[in-house]
């Protein structure tokens, strides 16, 4: 048996070693562009990882793992690095989302305001749990935390998009609205 | 005299979104006096005005700038960083500020920036203020084609670069510390303090980490000086604040008042008083990590000092109020649930002890609550208060649950005897 004081061998993916041809997550021109401009702002390149991640996922929807290889190799940050932090914020996704995410605001105040029934509902219209994607991968449900707007509780944010005072009519015409985009777009 | 320098611009009449209708109603004028003045003098000037840190914890904000190191000695970079991670629950002062003024902001970076001698700033923003994020990129635009920032800014030899870093989402950014670690491109968990950010913060560089809020408080101080603004107070603490209530009243809304407006003129006045056939049975003065007022503490002004001694936390100054309808069971499990969801997981009594709250109070809300819950809640908020964690997000958490677990006892005694939640 070896020293106790004798450092364990372990495997270590080396990140650089990646062969990029064979990550088919490899970034876009434009991808690459928007991460570039905001590198510029910092002295260390490892600062814009949480910014990159963010960048790529606003096109494709969420980060695969070939997508975080992509952006490991091409910021040359070990891809551990840029894991730990694209699965700590909750605005990155690393399993696909729906077309629409409706953050759910499930704090203090939207909650004396009654988000709790405009969850049920929400979760009744789309037979779908909080953290799931309906079977029509439109919506995708998230309880978000406070949302920054309690003096118009209850609220949510679709997209980009702030929802105010809300009641049950105004959810489900919402819903209903989206629902009726999305069909009018699908091809058949 | 001006009395609303936060809110000047935010009306229905002049919202000052773009640079010329900003500079119409005296913008800037801060900024360009601020270049006649010695640095050390300004902080010295933001000391005495008693700005204290709109964020929460109230600190001398030309305290904490003169901690930062002077002279031939000192790093050359410094980094000046604005704390846009407005999350706390029941907070919502700094969207109003950054969607509606955001040149309020930069000027009062630009005027940190100079008096500590830093060259680069950040705002660090929460990734779900898209519309905040856009108008200020836009209005860093616009004043760097004004040369209000940028390089010689007014030929003054002094340079300025302020970015908009987006976050995605997490409570704990809100910790300076943790902010400066989620900047650096890491997770977000706090640092050990002592080094403070003033002498070793973003990059190991000193760096001064500053609320919006009390930001947009430095133009006006610098323009008008140190009397103006202890004279906006009504009682010790000096300027003015934007006081926010939100829950079951009339008129929920933000309104910028004069430090120590007492807790009744804000909710009978401003926000109308509850709504009828409601009672205030109590009220979170400053967010969902500070301790429960009643309705004995109405009469009290807002005023740091003050509601400290009262048992609870100005914070940040919006008011959740609990009304009679309203179980007060079920709220201090949703801020419990809150904390234990945002707790990053580096301190065992907050990432462990959390969820454990979260727990008992479920079962108790549920009707199946034990007799010897009290109990193990009262040790629970021992156990994550002052003193066991590296930040205050335990301790934040623990504020409200103590309070309710002495005023609401009461109703934690119904859910458990009656196995059952009475307000449903």
């Amino acid at each position: 048996m070896s020293s106790l004081l004798e450092p364990e061998l372990i495997e270590v993916m080396e990140h650089s070693s990646a062969d990029p041809k064979k990550s088919p997550g490899g970034l876009t021109a434009v991808e690459k562009e928007e991460i570039d401009r905001e590198s510029s702002h910092y002295e260390n390149k490892s600062a814009v990882g949480l910014e990159a991640l963010r960048i790529v996922q606003k096109y494709r929807g969420w980060i695969s793992d070939d997508t975080l290889q992509a952006i490991s190799t091409y910021l040359d940050i070990p891809v551990a690095q840029l894991e730990s932090v694209a699965t700590y914020f909750q605005l990155i996704f690393r399993q696909p989302v729906g077309k629409e995410v409706i953050y759910l605001c499930k704090s203090v105040s939207c909650w004396i305001k009654g988000c709790d029934r405009l969850q049920q509902r929400i979760c009744e219209h789309l037979k779908i749990q909080p953290g799931q994607t309906s079977a029509d991968g439109i919506f995708t449900l998230l309880e978000a935390p406070c949302l920054g707007d309690c003096d118009k509780a209850p609220v949510l944010m679709l997209g980009e998009e702030m929802f105010r005072n809300l009641d049950e009519a105004a959810l489900e015409n919402l819903i209903k609205k989206k629902k009726k985009y999305h069909a009018d777009q699908s091809p058949d | 005299m001006l009395i609303n320098p936060l809110t000047k611009n935010v009306t229905d009449q002049n919202i000052a979104t773009d640079l010329e209708r900003y500079l119409g109603n005296g913008g800037y004028v801060g900024w360009r006096k601020a270049h006649t003045i010695d640095p050390d003098k300004i902080i010295d000037l933001v000391k005495d005005g008693g700005l204290r840190g709109r964020g929460g914890a109230g600190f001398n904000t030309g305290l904490k700038w003169s901690f930062v190191p002077r002279g031939a000695d000192a790093p050359e970079q410094k980094f000046i960083v604005c704390n846009a991670d407005e999350m706390e629950p029941g907070t919502f002062k700094d969207r109003l500020l950054m969607e509606r003024d955001p040149h309020l902001l930069l000027e009062g970076m630009a005027i940190a920036a100079y008096a500590i001698g830093a060259s680069i700033g950040y705002i660090f923003i929460r990734g779900e203020y898209h519309l905040a994020a856009e108008r200020l990129e836009y209005a860093i635009e616009e004043a760097k084609a004004q040369g209000l920032l940028g390089t010689d800014i007014c030929a003054s030899g002094f340079s300025l670069e302020i970015f908009v870093h987006r976050s995605a989402g997490n409570y704990i950014c809100g910790e300076e510390t943790a902010l400066l670690n989620a900047l650096e491109g890491r997770r977000a968990i706090p640092r050990a303090k002592p080094p403070f950010p003033q002498v070793s913060g973003l990059w190991g560089k000193p760096t001064v980490v500053n609320n919006v809020e009390t930001f947009c408080n430095i133009p006006h101080l610098v323009e008008f000086g140190v009397d103006w603004y202890r004279g906006l107070g009504r009682g010790e603490d000096a300027g003015s604040k934007l006081f926010g209530v939100s829950g079951h009243v009339k008129n929920p809304g933000t309104w910028e008042l004069p430090m120590g407006t007492p807790i009744r003129e804000i909710i009978e006045q401003h926000a109308g008083g509850m709504h009828d056939g409601l009672r205030l049975r109590g009220l979170l003065p400053g967010g969902g990590s500070t301790d429960f007022l009643g309705p004995e503490h109405l009469d009290l002004p807002m005023d740091y000092d003050v509601i400290g001694k009262a048992g609870s936390r100005m914070g940040t100054g919006t008011i959740i109020v609990l009304d009679n309808k309203t179980c007060p069971v079920g709220l201090v499990l949703n801020l419990s649930q809150f904390f234990a969801r945002e707790s990053c997981g580096w301190c065992t009594p907050c990432r462990d002890g959390l969820p454990w709250v979260v727990k008992i109070l479920q079962r108790i809300e549920a009707g199946e609550g034990r007799s010897e819950d009290l109990d193990l809640l009262h040790e629970q908020c021992k156990r994550i208060g002052p003193g066991n964690t590296f930040c205050a997000l335990a301790p934040g958490a623990a504020e409200p649950l103590q309070s309710a677990l002495v005023r609401f006892e009461q109703d934690f005694f119904n859910h458990i005897n009656q196995h059952r939640c009475p307000y449903r």
